[in-house]
């Protein structure tokens, strides 16, 4: 069942975070979410524990309102499945400062670990190019996931898609505030929007 | 075969300028849209507009999402689709509910006032139940004269009290789809 190699989603996301200085990081529904709460909560964090297929383009959104600001959307091979056509969507878009990790362990972790799409025949990578976002990557390294982390803050060279393969262990969850209201608000507020 | 009887070509409605004028005035950015010939003369001036971008999706729902990363990172936006296109949406219209955004959404009616498809009935016939058990309030513009002040109240309302609402606009409006002469 275990791969040979597979990386630890918890050290992948930690690594991707660690140097995210004005970032703006959405984060998938599911396991992605308790793995950027787990590198420390940070007001721009929007954390998603529902609408799966939706963080693609809550991070296009962003990204688009945003321009001058590295937006990165941290999600599960389940999420970005069900939205796949976003794919199409941030191609056409072509927003510079977009970047999608997919953190990909090949099931459906939340649900009793059911075999997802990726696990032997969907390839996200080739979904990501064929829809027009040319620098999509396959990490399966640390070092690729350092050097993703870097090509993040650039803000004139994306979009950009990785698709990390990562062990599919259920990890112990790190709970997340699940208050939209107060998510939302906070990371406007760091953006210097006023409430309501 | 894609004519409208009541609005041909070389006769622009002024309501889909209308429609643009307000959408400026509230300082609407971020246009995602599914394309419907009932919308096509906004969408064309949407897309020719120095201060909105028009965003083409593959389905309505990818709208909603997009609504609520604009709002998060100070823009507001505004949602164009089709009446089918409302089904597609639905769990994510949780989505203003949990976020308290300003979601507002300019859908134009098939299924109705001399429908000739019967495919688009179904989803037509429920579009506004859809909506409001989904807690979007349903504003409806039947007549060009009243599309004007039923969209800024729409939008007044969405954009200044996080009122999620929905604007109909009736087939009677943008004129029955004539498939055959």
């Amino acid at each position: 069942m275990s791969k040979a190699n597979l990386l630890d989603r918890r050290r992948v996301v930690s690594m991707l975070l660690a140097d995210r200085d004005e970032a703006l990081v959405v984060g998938g529904l599911g396991a992605s979410t308790y793995d950027i709460a787990a590198a420390g909560d940070h007001a721009r964090n929007l954390y998603l524990w529902g609408a799966m297929g939706g963080a693609v383009m809550i991070g296009l959104g962003l990204a688009l309102a945003q321009p001058k600001l590295p937006v990165a959307v941290i999600t599960g091979d389940g999420e970005i499945l069900m939205g796949m056509g976003s794919l199409a969507t941030v191609g056409l878009q072509k927003p510079a400062n977009l970047s999608i990790v997919v953190l990909d362990n090949e099931c459906y972790g939340e649900t009793g670990g059911q075999m997802s799409h990726t696990a032997s025949s969907a390839d996200l990578v080739g979904v990501a190019r064929a829809c027009g976002i040319p620098d999509a990557r396959a990490i399966a390294t640390m070092d690729g996931v350092e050097a993703f982390a870097k090509a993040m803050q650039d803000v004139s060279a994306g979009p950009r898609f990785a698709s990390v393969k990562i062990d599919s262990a259920n990890l112990d969850r790190v709970l997340s505030s699940r208050d939209g209201v107060f998510i939302l608000n906070r990371l406007r507020g760091s953006l210097g929007h006023q409430p309501l | 075969m894609h004519a409208r009887a009541d609005a041909p070509n070389d006769q622009a409605a002024a309501w889909p300028d209308e429609i643009f004028a307000l959408l400026q005035r509230f300082d609407v950015r971020q246009v995602p849209y599914v394309p419907d010939a009932g919308h096509s003369q906004l969408i064309e001036r949407v897309l020719a507009s120095a201060s909105m971008r028009g965003i083409p999706l593959t389905t309505e729902e990818e709208g909603v999402a997009l609504l609520v990363g604009a709002w998060a990172g100070g823009q507001r936006g505004v949602l164009l689709m089709q009446s089918s296109g409302v089904g597609n949406c639905i769990n994510m219209l949780s989505l203003t509910q949990i976020f308290r955004f300003p979601f507002l959404t300019l859908v134009t009616m098939r299924g109705e006032w001399g429908e000739f498809n019967p495919w688009q009935v179904p989803m037509g016939s429920s579009t506004q139940g859809a909506f409001e058990l989904c807690g979007v309030r349903v504003l409806r513009a039947t007549h060009p004269g009243e599309v004007r002040e039923v969209v800024e109240a729409a939008a007044g309302q969405a954009y200044n009290a996080c009122t999620p609402t929905a604007v109909v606009l009736s087939q009677r409006l943008i004129g029955t789809k004539v498939f055959t002469k």
